[in-house]
């Protein structure tokens, strides 16, 4: 009895299994031999060099990129963060017509109706020295050069980024929000608690799976962009995706894997470290 | 092996005799413009087209379907794009319209086929900077990968390049042109005639070059070179030593603040100057012209060490054969026969055929975008819209005093992967 059931659990988990293996494993698998293979202009050649992660981690271009990806991820985070807790909390607990909490929220998702890279771009135009925002500023006297920082730069990217994925902080928080139990609150007023310690002490800890996901979404996503820094640097910041899609160009497939397993283990270190600090599972 | 011209020409000569005969292709009669009647047996046959964007164009696509018959799908992609697919998808298209630098790089990767040249007609009239590497007889073939050294190989299914001139031929060109700085007439506020000029500390912010490591290392190398920065056994081929300097410049001048952007396409060239972001950046003819269109002042400047240039060709891959490969054949054959020489340069770009194209464009035309001399009427783009109006002259003036002083083609170093960490270096700085 006991083992055809077992049998049974395993047929039943078999379909993901499956799936899991061909389009997780196998291509990840591909990455991280491929990464030790040689290549020339032309071809990549079946070997087992070190030459790849060499080349990679001794360079200091390798530690400077690194680091100014995750510098962008870490201000990303703390923005998104802020910016989201904050939308969450005013549609979560301020906005008390369930009705409306409906419509607000549906209103955060709506700039998601057009594509990514067309609401990136959008900024260029409106940053630019002759832009929108510095011919409003210098019409009203408030500054008398443009302001050359707005587009092409650290600021425009991170702005860019913000503005991309606050929603991805949002979703999560508010659900977790939307979850906690209002009589918690009422306690704490009866406690004696001001709003601001039942914020601290009750909602941000029950928050923090939501949090955490929202993290997750936001700094793994930051880990890999290429197209966001690009654009809105002009190309003048690096990111890890980017370097892996300039060896890309060269037909340098070996050195772009070598840099993606590094990439991969650093996120997932990121990513176990977040599952460390909070359970996520609660939120499931 | 190299080819015996006279012999060749003696059997084309007889082949096209057959050709007429039998009425199918009259390709002699391309030659003075009159309308050509080709063969219809192409009905069924599609061909897959794939290569850098600014030859793919709808029209010739239709031009050619109403011609030869065959149904030509084109897709556009970004150079590297092209690169990959050439080497890691060859079954994935039938011609590539690749440029000569990359033939250098995915030739060797065995995905293409040569092309006999006594089954092109005009082949004797392509320009010799295809064939022989000299415009004019006493021309110097300039530096980087010059199309004539790669235009040839050994022999049939040979990937290996000749010396000289043989019967295998590995691209027939489409498009190619001489590249300079674009700049804002308007907002440079004095005269601009060397590439080291895009370095003067009053356009700080103000210039861009492009982000593409290969072309963008050439524009680099032009610019050190004029400065004094560099002196380069060849710019096509630099050493480790010559990159380091060149891209130890780069990253000073960055980090001094002269660049505002690095730009990867087209319209991000064509945003930066009509927005005014730049003032003077590396640019491509076309872009200048869409500045242009948009009513921005733009010129595109002709500097005293000469120009960049680059050239593409139509290559056919490796697994064409019969009834496909003889399509093939006569879509090249049409491609050289006028009409689409015509077509590519009333935009500004140069065809391999001058005869050909000459016939099908009218005096003043052929004056304005070949000869250098000032439009009699308004010049019109392929697409009937005025690019030009009456009195205007070509900037750099015409087709022998552009590509005359080319100082350097598009290139693939032997130090390419050394290179692009340098260029990574510079991007990331």
């Amino acid at each position: 009895m006991n083992r055809v059931k077992s049998w049974v659990t395993y047929l039943q988990v078999a379909p993901l299994a499956l799936v899991f293996l061909l389009f997780l494993i196998v291509p990840i698998a591909t990455i991280v031999v491929v990464s030790f293979f040689d290549y020339n202009t032309t071809q990549i050649i079946p070997a087992f060099l070190l030459q790849n992660y060499e080349e990679l981690l001794l360079s200091p271009v390798t530690w400077r990129t690194y680091q100014q990806t995750i510098q962008f991820a870490l201000i990303t985070w703390a923005l998104t963060l802020l910016i989201g807790f904050t939308v969450a909390y005013f549609v979560a607990f301020h906005v008390r017509s369930p009705t409306m909490q409906t419509v607000l929220f549906l209103l955060c998702t709506i700039p998601f109706w057009t594509s990514n890279v067309i609401r990136m771009i959008s900024w260029i135009p409106f940053l630019g020295r002759h832009g929108l925002a510095n011919t409003t500023l210098m019409n009203l006297g408030l500054i008398k050069e443009p302001l050359e920082f707005l587009l092409y730069s650290d600021f425009s990217v991170v702005l860019a980024y913000v503005h991309l994925y606050t929603l991805f902080m949002v979703v999560p928080i508010f659900n977790s929000m939307m979850r906690i139990d209002r009589s918690l609150l009422e306690a704490a007023r009866d406690a004696g608690a001001s709003g601001w310690q039942t914020l601290v002490n009750v909602i941000l800890p029950l928050c923090k799976p939501g949090i955490a996901i929202g993290s997750i979404f936001v700094v793994t996503i930051v880990m890999g962009d290429f197209v966001t820094v690009r654009m809105m640097s002009g190309g003048l910041s690096a990111s890890v995706g980017l370097m892996m899609a300039n060896a890309m160009s060269l037909l340098q497939y070996p050195a772009a894997a070598a840099n993606a397993v590094i990439l991969l283990l650093l996120v997932l270190f990121i990513v176990a470290a977040m599952m460390r600090l909070v359970d996520i599972r609660k939120e499931l | 092996m190299a080819r015996k011209s006279n012999g060749g020409i003696g059997r084309r000569r007889m082949l096209k005799g057959a050709a007429g005969i039998a009425g199918a292709a009259v390709g002699s009669g391309a030659i003075t413009g009159f309308p050509v009647i080709w063969a219809q047996n192409n009905k069924n046959i599609v061909l897959r087209q794939c290569g850098t964007g600014v030859s793919a164009i709808n029209e010739i696509a239709e031009k050619c379907k109403a011609d030869l018959g065959i149904t030509l799908q084109m897709t556009a992609l970004d150079s590297d794009a092209v690169v990959q697919r050439v080497v890691t998808q060859p079954n994935s298209f039938d011609i590539g319209d690749i440029e000569y630098w990359m033939i250098k790089k995915v030739f060797p990767a065995n995905t293409l086929q040569a092309m006999d040249v006594k089954k092109i007609k005009l082949f004797d009239k392509i320009v010799p900077i295809f064939t022989t590497g000299k415009l004019k007889a006493d021309s110097v073939i300039a530096q980087g990968t010059a199309p004539s050294t790669v235009s040839f190989v050994e022999g049939a299914g040979s990937t290996k390049f000749a010396k000289g001139q043989t019967q295998w031929f590995t691209a027939v060109p489409t498009i190619y042109n001489a590249d300079t700085l674009g700049i804002r007439p308007d907002l440079v506020g004095r005269k601009i005639d060397s590439w080291k000029d895009i370095l003067d500390p009053k356009f700080k912010g103000k210039t861009s070059i492009l982000n593409i490591p290969s072309i963008g290392i050439m524009d680099a190398a032009m610019i050190c070179e004029a400065a004094g920065i560099v002196k380069y056994g060849d710019k096509g081929n630099m050493t480790k030593a010559e990159i380091d300097k060149t891209i130890d410049f780069l990253i000073k001048t960055k980090k001094e603040g002269q660049f505002r952007a690095f730009w990867k396409t087209f319209d991000e060239s064509v945003n930066l100057m009509t927005s005014g972001e730049v003032v003077i950046q590396s640019m491509w003819s076309p872009a200048v012209s869409a500045v242009r269109g948009k009513g921005v002042p733009c010129v595109y400047q002709p500097l005293k060490e000469g120009y960049r240039a680059w050239g593409g060709g139509l290559a056919l891959a490796k697994h064409l054969q019969g009834a496909q490969l003889d399509a093939a054949y006569d879509y090249i054959n049409w491609y050289l026969s006028g009409w689409v020489g015509a077509f590519l340069n009333r935009q500004g770009y140069y065809s391999a055929v001058l005869d050909t194209a000459k016939a099908n464009m009218t005096a003043d035309e052929w004056g304005f975008w070949m000869e250098g001399k000032p439009a009699q009427g308004d010049i019109k783009n392929p697409q009937g819209q005025i690019v030009e109006k009456a009195g205007a002259v070509r900037d750099g003036g015409s087709f022998y005093d552009r590509m005359g002083a080319v100082a350097c083609w598009n290139a693939v170093m032997d130090e390419d992967r050394y290179m692009v960490q340098k260029w990574n270096q510079f991007i990331a700085a």
